[in-house]
């Protein structure tokens, strides 16, 4: 195992470490002191353990690394992730997992605001609550809220998907809840294991798209 | 005319002691939290420290002079049991009577000379600059004091001047520090102007520190100030205020503006980001969070901690 110590390494040289990476490897960071951009960038299936907590964009556009947060992390955690596994075991900032195309992002304390923005085909657990515009744009992918939603959860969503076990603040525009099919509640069991979260599929509650802004309307062509 | 705006950084940060060896080393626990800011913000900085209070009867001021080498004695030589503290193109001055007679005349006779603040324990010192130079300017790192507010500015919306810079104070021992930008502020200065406010910059968080004196002057308590900001200044912020005996944090309802709060038996800090709260003595132990948009953090000596909702 490789250990870097944060006060005596630079985030740069971490990350190079990373990237340079061909056989994967468990590599710890400590002192990690919210540092930002952390652990960004990995293109191997290497282990990686932050001792503590983290700043912004920590695992960005992560690719088959399993990166573990132990502690908060700041904005963006897990942006436009492509593959691999991203754990929080504390508190995550804004946008968590913003962008992010595949993967699985999981946050076992709470998320703030615009978590899972424009979510393009990730799966995002997250085991506390989830602040407001919450899966704004969401295209693809599934977002998993076992606490609450704050005000405008799914504004403007495309194809993806929200589970919330907990109580909605408000729905966005275009946002609505739609029934839970015997496959969506096996497909949450199972993401629901992945994620290493202890919660029953039958508590939860479906939300979607209602394809309403999807075209534009016609609604005043006379006025013009 | 600048045609692409960049994203408004700023920094801010604010520690408030509550034991005493806190209040002790408050300069050497504060400097670091804002100097980690510096990338925020380095086109200038400022902070208020509350220390020494006047004694009943007096009131201190803290007088900026565009020259280090000017000489204030003479302004001070009528005022009896005065006494004055000159750091760089600072000086602080605890002077009998009201501090509004006194700037009233110095204004008529020094023009050049802006009040930085006024009050009982507020010192208001601000420049151009990176902020471990201008912390450096006026001794911050070895004083002592209950609490502690501060800013590193990256300009967006006005000029990078001394008056631009930030805390700005909006009234007895009240200072403001905004990370963000007010889209409304052209318009809340001139209603503002008609209720008799004056503005020194053409800075949008001016016009906030501005609002905040005209509400708190109307009548308002500080939680009701800020309640009322939410709804008439339209922008993003997120502010940080201190007051004589402790500090506020509100953010505006979408939040963009980051703010991070730590809170340990002997403190509690605020920083724009959690690096700056990093190296805090025991803030392994300390309950982090991040403040709701839209709701009201107050702290005071005065009581128990607690957040009021707006």
């Amino acid at each position: 195992m490789r250990t870097f110590d944060l006060s005596q390494a630079s985030v740069r040289e971490v990350n190079q470490y990373l990237h340079d990476l061909v056989i994967p490897e468990e590599v710890e960071i400590l002192e990690p002191r919210g540092a930002h951009a952390i652990a960004c960038g990995a293109m191997v299936a290497a282990t990686v353990t932050i001792r503590g907590h983290a700043g912004y964009y920590c695992a960005g556009m992560n690719q088959l690394a399993n990166i573990e947060v132990e502690g908060n992390v700041g904005t963006g955690v897990a942006e436009n992730m492509m593959s691999g596994t991203v754990r929080v075991r504390g508190n995550a900032s804004q946008s968590a997992g913003a962008t992010a195309h595949g993967g699985l992002l999981v946050i076992h304390g709470d998320a703030s605001a615009r978590c899972a923005i424009s979510l393009k085909g990730a799966d995002i657990v997250v085991g506390g609550s989830v602040g407001h515009m919450s899966a704004f744009m969401a295209q693809a992918g599934r977002l998993v809220i076992c606490g609450d939603a704050g005000e405008a959860l799914g504004d403007s969503i495309y194809e993806a998907e929200i589970f919330v076990r907990g109580r909605v603040a408000g729905l966005g525009a275009d946002c609505v809840e739609k029934p839970l099919e015997p496959s969506d509640y096996e497909a949450l069991r199972g993401l629901l294991a992945r994620a290493e979260v202890d919660a029953d599929p039958a508590d939860f509650r479906r939300y979607g798209s209602a394809r309403t802004l999807y075209h534009f309307h016609a609604d005043h062509a006379a006025t013009y | 005319m600048r045609l692409h705006k960049p994203t408004k950084m700023c920094g801010i940060a604010a520690f408030f002691a509550k034991s005493p060896w806190c209040e002790q080393q408050l300069g050497s626990l504060f400097v670091p939290m804002l100097e980690c800011l510096s990338g925020r913000g380095p086109d200038s900085a400022g902070f208020a420290i509350y220390r020494d209070p006047a004694p009943a009867g007096s009131v201190k001021i803290v007088l900026h002079h565009p020259s280090e080498t000017f000489d204030w004695q003479p302004l001070f030589a009528e005022q009896a049991g005065s006494t004055i503290r000159i750091l760089s193109t600072h000086c602080v001055a605890t002077i009998r009577g009201s501090a509004a007679d006194f700037t009233a005349a110095l204004a008529s006779e020094h023009p050049e000379i802006t009040v930085m603040s006024a009050g009982t324990g507020i010192e208001i010192f601000k420049e151009k600059g990176l902020p471990d130079a201008v912390m450096e300017r006026f001794g911050l790192a070895s004083a002592s004091g209950s609490h502690a507010i501060g800013h590193t500015r990256m300009a967006t919306e006005s000029a990078v001047t001394t008056a631009g810079s930030h805390p700005f104070s909006t009234g007895d021992d009240l200072c403001l520090v905004h990370n963000g930008s007010l889209s409304n502020h052209n318009r809340l200065r001139r209603n503002l102007q008609r209720e008799g406010i004056s503005f020194r910059t053409d800075n949008d968080s001016e016009v906030a520190a501005g609002y905040l004196s005209w509400r708190l002057r109307s009548g308002d308590t500080l939680e009701e100030a800020l309640g009322h900001a939410l709804t008439d200044l339209d922008g993003f912020f997120t502010f940080a205020i201190g007051t004589r005996d402790g500090f506020a944090v509100l953010r505006d309802p979408i939040a963009c503006k980051p703010a991070v709060l730590a809170e340990t038996n002997d403190y509690v800090a605020m920083a724009s980001e959690f690096r700056s709260l990093a190296g805090l003595p025991g803030i392994n132990g300390a309950r982090i969070w991040e403040p709701e948009p839209a709701r009201v953090y107050t702290w005071s000596k005065q009581k128990a901690p607690e957040a009021i909702a707006a």
